[in-house]
């Protein structure tokens, strides 16, 4: 148990997956005008992560891994060269069946998300957690508390970025900087403030 | 001729089309901290205060004065007792010809401590305000705003979070990050979120981690490696700061290796309790940090640990080590980059409280973590409002229908 808690904290805090690795930048700049919205668009990614990263890792452990296949019969077999292609087409089914339970069930959000939701398929981050669990060699359990705690970091510095914008529309930002410019400071200044996690030791 | 004759004789020159239009920012700053300006509100809604926010500004620096002496004081008499135990005399560094040339290096005088520690923290401080305010009034004359006495704050208390043996280019960068990439980019005086000293400092901290942590940059003398009090806990815990001969109460006068001016929590308390009383500093983010720091350090107590003697480090210790005391009262107050709501200042100042034990007991990369603590929640500051805020509107809304 002790050791899922360790790989939650690390995954939401200390390899954040936006302030950390820098992963998901594009959503991450584009959806956080407004709190509402990219607390929306970080539960999305938290739901997304968290299925398809236990996903692929059952694909991964049961299908691709060498000698995977051995319950088939074909223990000499490798094909983690499929690896990528796999988890591509995992997560964006994955995104296909949100965005339709989105627009049948949550039809405010699905309009405020508009072209980033089917856009999760190529954010980086999910992508990210996939590799990061392979790389890693997470076993089931693991890979769920990571996908979920990978998801939650993400979501929060989503929120807390969307925040600050909200805050800084009182800014007087000179003209060249005014729109992305301004929010590459903010998100620089913000891994400054989550440097307070590097070096922990879990 | 009076002042205010000179003054306004000057004026038409800075005006739009006069002969230093360009400076007039610069005329402004000097104008008003002489007078108060002479607009008045011309529509409704009429608010009258005499405490605006240049008064307000250079109240907060007046009130760093206690820690501002005490941590001279200090300075000096640890660089002193070193040479004192060494034996040496003299010192090699350019600061401590100055202040051998003024008096002596005797630990045991007031006076030859505060000139010696004056010699290290003056050039800190003056550094700092030349740099940072050339900044500031460059931005101000390009951009049209006004000097503000923010800068005041920004600069005393940057200078006051430093080690005193700093080179003094590193001070001229970090206050160059922080005025310039903490505040002005943002427009200036309250449109930022970050404390821009805060920002300054964490830079320099991460950019030139030799000169800015370790064992031998706390004391001013060359070859002396004296450990702050948090980094002997760290190693030992309490007992390990008690075997240096450093009871609590030192650490709470503040006779320790530190930064010039986060030693003393008593006279920081002095300076921080006249900020509270004016209703400066808010209160509730004061007793939120406390509180926060108090019941971590206390979980960590009950949790306890074999290898990581910081867990069994009280509350008391806490809170008279390192910058807890300084970052309390001055820097997690800051009105700008704080919390606005009345319950959103108690979350903001828990969330430090926490951040602080966290970082100081669990990551073992840095010794120190206030600095860290409050930049941290100065970024998730907008979004505690933000839910505060919407809980209210959702409850008046609820009751509203009933």
């Amino acid at each position: 148990m002790e050791q899922y808690i360790s790989l939650a904290v690390k995954a939401i805090f200390v390899e954040n997956m936006a302030l950390a690795f820098f992963l998901g930048m594009c959503t991450f700049l584009a959806i956080s005008k407004k709190v509402q919205t990219a607390l929306g668009l970080g539960i999305a990614v938290i739901v997304v992560l968290a299925i398809t990263t236990p996903v692929n890792n059952l694909i991964f452990n049961l299908l691709l891994r060498e000698g995977a296949l051995a319950w088939a019969g074909y223990p000499e077999v490798d094909l983690s060269f499929l690896g990528y292609i796999s988890y591509i087409g995992v997560i964006a089914a994955i995104v296909q069946i949100l965005e339709m339970f989105l627009d049948k069930f949550v039809p405010a959000l699905y309009n405020a998300l508009g072209v980033f939701l089917p856009l999760i398929t190529v954010n980086c981050a999910i992508m990210g957690a996939a590799l990061f669990m392979v790389e890693r060699d997470y076993t089931f359990g693991e890979s769920v508390v990571y996908g979920a705690g990978a998801g939650v970091g993400w979501a929060l510095a989503i929120t807390a970025l969307a925040g600050i914008r909200e805050k800084l529309k009182y800014s007087d930002v000179p003209e060249g900087l005014r729109g992305l410019g301004i929010t590459f400071i903010t998100v620089g200044l913000m891994s400054l403030g989550f440097m307070s996690f590097s070096g922990v030791q879990l | 001729m009076s002042l205010r004759n000179i003054l306004d004789k000057m004026e038409p020159h800075f005006h739009k089309g006069g002969k230093y239009e360009n400076w007039y920012a610069l005329y402004e700053a000097a104008d008003t901290i002489f007078y108060t300006p002479g607009q008045v509100t011309k529509t409704a809604a009429h608010v009258r205060d005499a405490v605006d926010l240049k008064r307000m500004m250079i109240l907060v620096w007046m009130c760093t004065f206690p820690a501002v002496f005490f941590g001279m004081y200090n300075v000096g008499l640890q660089a002193n007792t070193a040479m004192a135990q060494m034996g040496l005399t003299e010192v090699s560094s350019w600061q401590g010809a100055i202040a051998g040339a003024l008096t002596g290096f005797n630990p045991d005088s007031i006076f030859d401590n505060i000139i010696h520690g004056a010699a290290y923290w003056l050039p800190i401080y003056i550094v700092t305000f030349v740099v940072g305010g050339f900044w500031e009034v460059l931005f101000a004359m390009k951009r049209g705003h006004e000097v503000n006495e923010g800068f005041f704050v920004t600069s005393i208390l940057f200078s006051l979070i430093l080690p005193p043996t700093i080179p003094l280019w590193e001070v001229a960068l970090g206050i160059s990050f922080g005025v310039v990439i903490g505040k002005e980019v943002f427009g200036g005086t309250g449109k930022n979120f970050l404390n821009p000293a805060l920002t300054g400092r964490a830079f320099l901290f991460f950019a030139y981690p030799a000169q800015m942590s370790g064992d031998a940059i706390w004391t001013a003398v060359d070859g002396f490696s004296g450990a702050t009090p948090l980094s002997l806990a760290a190693a030992g815990g309490v007992d390990a700061i008690l075997a240096q001969n450093i009871t609590w109460f030192d650490a709470f006068i503040g006779q320790i290796q530190g930064s010039v001016g986060e030693v003393s929590t008593l006279a920081i308390a002095a300076g921080g309790l006249v900020l509270i009383i004016a209703k400066i500093a808010a209160w509730r983010i004061v007793a939120g940090v406390f509180l926060g720091m108090a019941a971590t350090a206390t979980l960590f107590n009950l949790i306890g640990s074999d290898t990581n003697p910081m867990f069994a480090l009280p509350f008391y210790w806490h809170l008279v080590l390192g910058g807890f005391a300084f970052g309390m009262f001055f820097m997690a107050t800051d009105p700008v980059s704080a919390s606005m709501t009345n319950k959103g200042k108690w979350y903001f100042g828990a969330l430090i409280g926490l951040m602080v034990v966290l970082i100081r007991v669990v990551n073992p990369a840095f010794p120190e973590g206030m600095m860290l603590a409050i930049l941290f929640a100065n970024l998730f500051a907008p979004l505690i409002d933000n839910f505060v805020v919407q809980a209210n509107i959702k409850r008046r809304m609820a009751r509203d229908v009933s």
